[in-house]
Parts: C-alpha cells; sequence; structure tokens
C-alpha cells in the first residue's frame, strides 16, 4: 500500500510539473521594454521553486518506499540535532532562496520603482472609481487643472470634477475612457483613485499597481507593439468589480494625433 | 301617520339621493376635468452636451456605433422646446384630486445603456416598472435625499430580468437615478402627487383630467431648477400655461 502511495506521489508532482515545463500556460507576449526582466524574473522564480517542489516531492516518496517494509520493533533514526536543528536548516534553506530572488529580482523593480521617468515622458492621469477608469491628457499646454471633487458629476461627464470655466490649466485637458498611447514613446502614467482601493493591471505591459485613495502613485512605462489591450482592476472593489476594465491602444504618432484631435473634439 | 309616511318617504330619497351623489361624486368631477397644456422653450444657447464614450462595456459601445449617446442634462428640440421638464399641479388641488393614482404603470426602461426615457414623472403609490432590454447587467441606484420619506434602494439586473415592480412612498421632485456599473447612465424620477406630465421633444406638454380649480403649476427641469406661474382650470376646457427657462 505505502508503495504505490509512493508511486503515485512521484506520478502526481511529474504530471504538475509537465505543463510549466512545456510552457502550457504562458502569460501574452510583453509588449513593454521593461516586461524582458519581469519574465526572467517569473521564470527564475518558477525554476527555483519548480525544483524544490520536485525535490521535496521525490525526497518524501523516496523515504515512504524504504520504510515502508520495516520490521516491528526497529528503531528510526532521528535528524542530528532533532526537530529544532530540521526547522533551523529549513529556515534557513528557504531564507537564502528568498533573499537569491530578491538579489536578482532587485533590477527588475528598480527599473520601475527607484529609476524616475525621463524628461521626455508623456504624462497621462488615471483616475479609478467605481467601477470605471478614466484617462486625462493635459493638452497643448502640458499642464493638468485641478481637480475640484465636489463639481465631479457623472451626468454631464465631468469625471474628475474640472471647472474649465475659470482654471486656466484645466481649459485645454482632454478626458478619455480609453487610454492611447504612441507606439515607443515613453508615458508617465499618474495614479488617482476616487473612491476605493483599485488596481491597473495590463498583462502584455507586465504591469500591475494598486490605486490608494489620498496617495499620489505613478508609473512609467513605453509599450513597443501598437494594439489594443485590455486595462483591469485587479484589486476587488465592490459589486462591480467584475466589469471595471478600461482598454489601452497603442498607436503610431500619426494615429495617436488624429485620436488625440477627435478626443479634444468630442469634450 | 299619513305625515309619517310622507317624512319617513322623504328621509329615504334624499338618503338615496345623497348616496347617489356622493359614490358618483369622482366620476362627476373626472368627466367635468379640465386640461392643462403648453409648451417649454429655452431662452439661450443649452449647456454643451458632451459625447459618452461607453468603450468599458462594448456590448453597450456596440449598439451607439458612429451615433455616440450624449448626455442628457438639457435637451432642446429643434423649435427651441425644451424636453424632460416636469409639469405638475404644487399647490390647491383638492384632497381626493391628491390622493388618487392612476391605475397603469409607468417604466423606466434600460435600454442600449442608458435610461428611456431620461426623466419619468410617477404619482405617490403608482406601479413603477424598471425594466431591461440589454445583454449585460445593470444596477440600477435611485438616490432619494434624506428625511423625504422614500428609500434608496440599488438592485441588480442580468440580461432577461424581469422588470422591478416598485412604488414611491412620498412626493420628492426629483430623485436622481444611477447605475452602479455604467457610470454614464443618469436619469431622474420625479414623484408628485397628482396629475403630471412630461414635455416631449417639442417641448409641449399636455396635463389630462385636472380638476377645475385655481393652482399654482411647477415646472421642474434638472439643470435650471423649477418655474411656477398661476392656472385656473374650468371644468371641461382647456388652459394654457406656457413656461420659459433662461439658459445660465
Amino acid at each position: 500500500m505505502a508503495k504505490i502511495f509512493a508511486i503515485t506521489l512521484i506520478i502526481i508532482a511529474i504530471a504538475s510539473a509537465v505543463p510549466i515545463i512545456l510552457h502550457t500556460w504562458y502569460p501574452p507576449p510583453d509588449i513593454s521594454t521593461h516586461g524582458a526582466l519581469i519574465d526572467e524574473q517569473m521564470a527564475d522564480t518558477m525554476i527555483e521553486a519548480g525544483v524544490s517542489f520536485l525535490a521535496a516531492q521525490i525526497i518524501l516518496a523516496v523515504f515512504i518506499w524504504w520504510f515502508s517494509t520495516s520490521k516491528p520493533g526497529q528503531k528510526i533514526k532521528n535528524f542530528p540535532g532533532g526537530a529544532r536543528g530540521l526547522v533551523a536548516a529549513a529556515i534557513v534553506l528557504v531564507g537564502l532562496e528568498v533573499l537569491a530572488l530578491g538579489v536578482f529580482g532587485q533590477k527588475a523593480w528598480a527599473n520601475i520603482y527607484f529609476t524616475p521617468p525621463g524628461a521626455n515622458a508623456m504624462p497621462i492621469q488615471v483616475q479609478a472609481g467605481q467601477f470605471a477608469f478614466y484617462f486625462r491628457y493635459p493638452g497643448p499646454d502640458g499642464k493638468f487643472g485641478p481637480i475640484h471633487p465636489e463639481l465631479i458629476n457623472e451626468a454631464t461627464q465631468n469625471i474628475f470634477g474640472l471647472d474649465q470655466d475659470h482654471d486656466q490649466d484645466s481649459k485645454d485637458d482632454i478626458v478619455t475612457a480609453q487610454m492611447a498611447v504612441p507606439v515607443n514613446r515613453e508615458i508617465h502614467l499618474l495614479m488617482h483613485a476616487k473612491d476605493v482601493g483599485h488596481s491597473f493591471y495590463v498583462r502584455e505591459l507586465r504591469i500591475q499597481q494598486d490605486f490608494v485613495p489620498g496617495l499620489d502613485l505613478s508609473l512609467h512605462f513605453t509599450a513597443t507593439k501598437p494594439g489594443k489591450y485590455e486595462i483591469v482592476c485587479t484589486q476587488l472593489c465592490g459589486l462591480g468589480h467584475y466589469n471595471m476594465k478600461a482598454y489601452l491602444l497603442v498607436m503610431s504618432q500619426e494615429d495617436f494625433d488624429n485620436w488625440m484631435k477627435q478626443q479634444a473634439a468630442a469634450q | 301617520m299619513k305625515s309619517c309616511y310622507q317624512s319617513a318617504g322623504t328621509l329615504v330619497v334624499l338618503l338615496l339621493v345623497g348616496l347617489a351623489l356622493l359614490y358618483s361624486g369622482p366620476a362627476v368631477g373626472a368627466a367635468a376635468g379640465g386640461k392643462i397644456t403648453g409648451t417649454i422653450k429655452l431662452d439661450g444657447t443649452p449647456a454643451h452636451q458632451r459625447p459618452i464614450d461607453m468603450s468599458k462595456d462594448p456590448v453597450c459601445a456596440q449598439q451607439h456605433t458612429g451615433n455616440p449617446v450624449k448626455t442628457e442634462t438639457v435637451v432642446v428640440g429643434a423649435n427651441g422646446g425644451l424636453e424632460y421638464v416636469v409639469v405638475y399641479i404644487s399647490e390647491g388641488l383638492p384632497e381626493g384630486a391628491a390622493n388618487a393614482v392612476p391605475a397603469q404603470p409607468v417604466t423606466f426602461a434600460q435600454k442600449g445603456c442608458v435610461y428611456q426615457p431620461h426623466v419619468i414623472a410617477i404619482d405617490v403609490g403608482q406601479k413603477l416598472l424598471v425594466t431591461t432590454a440589454d445583454p449585460t447587467t445593470h444596477n440600477i441606484h435611485p438616490l432619494p435625499a434624506a428625511g423625504t420619506g422614500n428609500i434608496g434602494w440599488n438592485k441588480s439586473q442580468s440580461p432577461g430580468s424581469p422588470p422591478i415592480d416598485t412604488t414611491w412612498k412620498a412626493q420628492e421632485v426629483a430623485i436622481p437615478v444611477k447605475c452602479n456599473i455604467h457610470p454614464w447612465m443618469h436619469g431622474y424620477m420625479a414623484v408628485v402627487k397628482g396629475p403630471y406630465a412630461v414635455s416631449d421633444d417639442k417641448g409641449s406638454y399636455t396635463i389630462e383630467n385636472a380638476p377645475p380649480g385655481s393652482y399654482t403649476l411647477t415646472a421642474w427641469q434638472e439643470t435650471y431648477g423649477t418655474q411656477t406661474q398661476k392656472v385656473t382650470v374650468a371644468s371641461g376646457k382647456s388652459v394654457t400655461a406656457d413656461f420659459t427657462f433662461k439658459a445660465k
């Protein structure tokens, strides 16, 4: 019986590793300049965790096989130092593994969070609110006008609470429900939450960042492949969370300029 | 003895006549009701209406391809007539007429991811049906003001759901309505007592069956507020009451 269990264990461990090794569930192709580092980090994590997982399952199976034929009264040998030594060894091993992942991954992290966006980066503000994303472009003057929360009115589509009659900087601001960006241009995304916590996630951009009400967070990225991609909220934010999304349109500079003109005309 | 029969007979006849009058009273009143009619115009340039981008929910956007829906805070027809203005009798209505509730329901439809019509008027206690014709889930959320006697609620309706069947408890002009899933969806429910009308795309309205009497007539528009004027309704006659709102 124990031998059957040991064999089953090995079969399950190998069967669950096969789809991972064959890349059956691989994320969609990366369309960003920083994504290769993230993918590398994910692969490193997968290899490290996968090797540990397989090793643990095989060792377990070997021990079950080995001791399945023990005679009654046979003494079981202890790990040197007893349980305390075993636990200490496990902590050191796992700690080293996590530390190694951190050391190798710091480049990917620092590339997004510790490096400021370039001076030429295009600013776009994104506002997350139950249950939609809206975007604001500063217009020709390059300046965002102030937000007046008391002026937010969905009936008139004043999503950001702008006072375009009085604030000079708001006059040419362009508010949209989709986010278009020119290809190969760095974007500086300024994140603003209207109500509760949300998250900005684009799989193809390898970017995921929470919105925190009251905190002005920002991201920067460069998209390298034209197309239409889904922006989804990945922080449970309420009843309509499942339907909270928008689309990212990566376009050539020419298409982007035309799109911008259309949006400006629709304000 | 004869006079005794006589007085008893008179009493019975009087009683019958009195009862007949009592029971036929409202019917007589309705038959003799007058009509209030008029046109509502806007003086000046209407507030700019922005096109709505529904790309967040593709099944909504598909229904308006090439012809985006605009916001409806001020809707002006070709002849300057103002649509979606609620007209009702705000003062002077006799108790009986104020408390009468029309039997037919008022429908507030969710179609093409907009509320159709954008504004409804409804009597206190009148049946309200909220229907959905969209292939996406809506979550309708009326927001009555505190202390009015009306209580807010919100309900989800998935595609193919039966209508929500409900009523409002108290007069309130007007209750804003929004959809918790599609933030651009916006409308109003004006809850009134007594006869009412909502202006059409030419800005004209007709209140049928107003009982004879002198009243204060109120017109309410979501952006420009209220206007009132005095009207006198005569039995079987039509009286005209026009309103002009000034664009801010």
